[in-house]
């Protein structure tokens, strides 16, 4: 009873006095044959009943995350002489693609507290459960894990990048590589003030490949074999004919 | 313009004119020397970021293609020795389950990289080091001719046991060492990527003894088989094969090849022989750079879930 009471009021303190409404340029990115990345331009505004509250400042944060999957990280060491890959740290879950936009330093406008609650920061997006007992450093493969791929463009951390005017409109663009994984990517939205999230928005961009690229993926995993013995007569029927028109050309 | 094509399998997006381009070259030179480049193509394929486990299996895809008018001339021609290529053939299918078993082992292991580029290293380096001086010494010789080395009629290979008559190559042999050297260039097929002639044409002169004009028509119908069944196995074990990957390579491949043959009746073979020691050794080189020198990033992402 009295943890309804308490419910009750902490829900009705904030009342939604401020909210986040928003939308994207594209919500489906297809991967043709000749993808080459894109751009999303996500944009929106801060419904409020009231006027604005002048207390604290308002942020904004907008996080596109791909879908996750177990990785391998593995290190290499010298071994007589040449480099191998010696040292191995499974990551249970880590995000093929992560993007946080914000419009000051995340560590600024969001709290730890928070940021372990809704997984923003690029580090609390990947999930680790542990690494061998034959590995003390186990932070360094992360490490390296979320180096590599901010390298590749999969993992960004855009600090000042959403542009916020008169409090109230906002937007910005993140841009996705050419290297993009299948799958939901999923948008979040959050208002903050004081490091607290005041109110978060959530929606969905499909990335799928689509026409030739999609029916060549799906045939090599479903049908195997199928795709083998037709790639080997589409790679002899297009040798064949290419040295048939070069015969044609010389006669 | 800058083409883009998203390969399905590769999962990379590269410049379709590179493609078509590294096709090219290297036809010209497969053109030119006579040789399937599939020893050259693979390592290339590494060079631009294609995963090694791809390049492998769409290398083998394509050698299939390349090789199949080949076979079809030297068919027509009577050229081919088919007993004796099906008995390199046995060897070879059992070589290739073989090497792609041992290929998927290693690549749970996270060690197929180290393995594929060990053996290129190892392999361009004996056979780019001994047509260096093989070739050397042509030159030198063909500066004051001199008497050419007769060939051994009988050796150990004469003593072995389960003979059988190749009536084509006119040989009477034991059929041990012609399924070793098909079971051999098996296991380098499914590793490396490559049709393996450059072993196997040196094998069939020196060690079993076979005429010169049966050795390229045997090798590329026993190529063509042991390729095209290493496709399917890394196709229905590994997913590895890109379709559109080998496609591109091979139009590039077919056109190079023509332009080299031109190219090649006109430069004399121990000029060409150098040449393409050099550029063998310089791609073994370039790959054993990359294992002995501290490489700029220690850690490498592979998939998980083993």
């Amino acid at each position: 009873m009295l943890r309804t009471l308490f419910l009750c009021l902490f829900l009705a303190v904030p009342v939604q006095a401020e909210e986040v409404v928003a939308g994207l340029s594209q919500n489906r990115i297809a991967i043709t044959a000749n993808f080459d990345g894109s751009e999303i331009l996500i944009f929106g505004a801060v419904k409020r009943e009231d006027p604005i509250p002048t207390t604290e400042q308002l942020e904004v944060i907008v996080a596109v995350v791909g879908p996750s999957e177990p990785i391998t990280v593995r290190r290499k060491d010298r071994r007589l002489g040449i480099w191998v890959n010696t040292d191995a740290v499974e990551v249970d879950a880590a995000p093929s693609f992560y993007a946080v936009a914000t419009t000051g330093p995340l560590v600024d406008i969001l709290r730890d507290t928070e940021d372990l609650r809704h997984h923003v920061s690029i580090p609390r997006a990947i999930r680790s459960v542990g690494a061998p007992q034959t590995i003390s450093d186990a932070e360094a493969f992360t490490d390296a894990l979320i180096r590599i791929r901010t390298k590749n463009g999969l993992y960004q951390q855009l600090e000042n990048q959403v542009k916020l005017s008169e409090d109230t409109l906002f937007r910005t663009s993140i841009a996705l590589p050419a290297n993009l994984t299948e799958g939901a990517y999923k948008t979040r939205i959050f208002l903050t003030r004081n490091g607290s999230v005041i109110d978060a928005y959530e929606t969905v961009i499909d990335v799928q490949k689509v026409g030739l690229e999609r029916w060549i993926y799906n045939l090599a995993h479903e049908r195997p074999l199928i795709y083998g013995i037709f790639s080997l007569f589409i790679a002899i029927v297009a040798g064949w004919s290419a040295s048939a028109v070069f015969r044609y050309i010389r006669t | 313009m800058p083409m883009q094509i998203y390969l399905p399998i590769a999962e990379v997006s590269v410049n379709a004119f590179l493609l078509l381009g590294l096709g090219g070259i290297v036809g010209i030179l497969s053109g030119m020397f006579g040789v399937g480049g599939g020893f050259l193509m693979t390592p290339l394929l590494f060079f631009i970021g294609i995963p090694p486990a791809v390049a492998v299996a769409t290398e083998a895809n394509q050698i299939v293609a390349s090789s199949f008018s080949g076979v079809l001339a030297h068919l027509k021609r009577r050229t081919v020795d088919l007993r004796m290529g099906t008995v390199l053939l046995i060897g070879g299918l059992i070589g290739a389950a073989f090497g792609v078993q041992l290929f998927n082992t290693l690549k749970s292991l996270g060690q197929v990289d180290l393995l594929v580029k060990l053996c290129y290293v190892v392999f361009l380096g004996i056979i780019g080091g001994l047509m260096f001086f093989e070739s050397l010494n042509a030159i030198r010789k063909s500066r004051k001719p001199g008497a050419v080395a007769a060939r051994k009629k009988h050796n150990w290979i004469h003593n072995l046991p389960f003979k059988m008559k190749f009536r084509t190559s006119g040989l009477y042999i034991s059929v041990i060492p012609p399924v070793l050297v098909g079971f051999f260039v098996g296991i380098l097929a499914a590793i490396m990527g490559v049709g393996g002639g450059f072993i196997m044409v040196p094998a069939m002169i020196y060690l079993l003894g076979m005429p010169t004009k049966v050795v390229i028509g045997t090798s590329l119908f026993q190529i063509i088989f042991v390729t095209g069944f290493t496709t399917l196995l890394h196709a229905t074990t590994n997913y590895t094969v890109d379709m559109a990957l080998a496609v591109l390579l091979l139009i590039g491949g077919v056109i190079g090849a023509q332009i080299g043959t031109r190219i090649g009746v006109k430069m004399k073979a121990e000029q060409l022989r150098i040449l393409l020691a050099i550029m063998v050794l310089a791609v073994c080189g370039k790959l054993a750079l990359d294992l002995l020198l501290q490489p700029s990033e220690l850690y490498t992402l592979g998939a998980g879930g083993h």
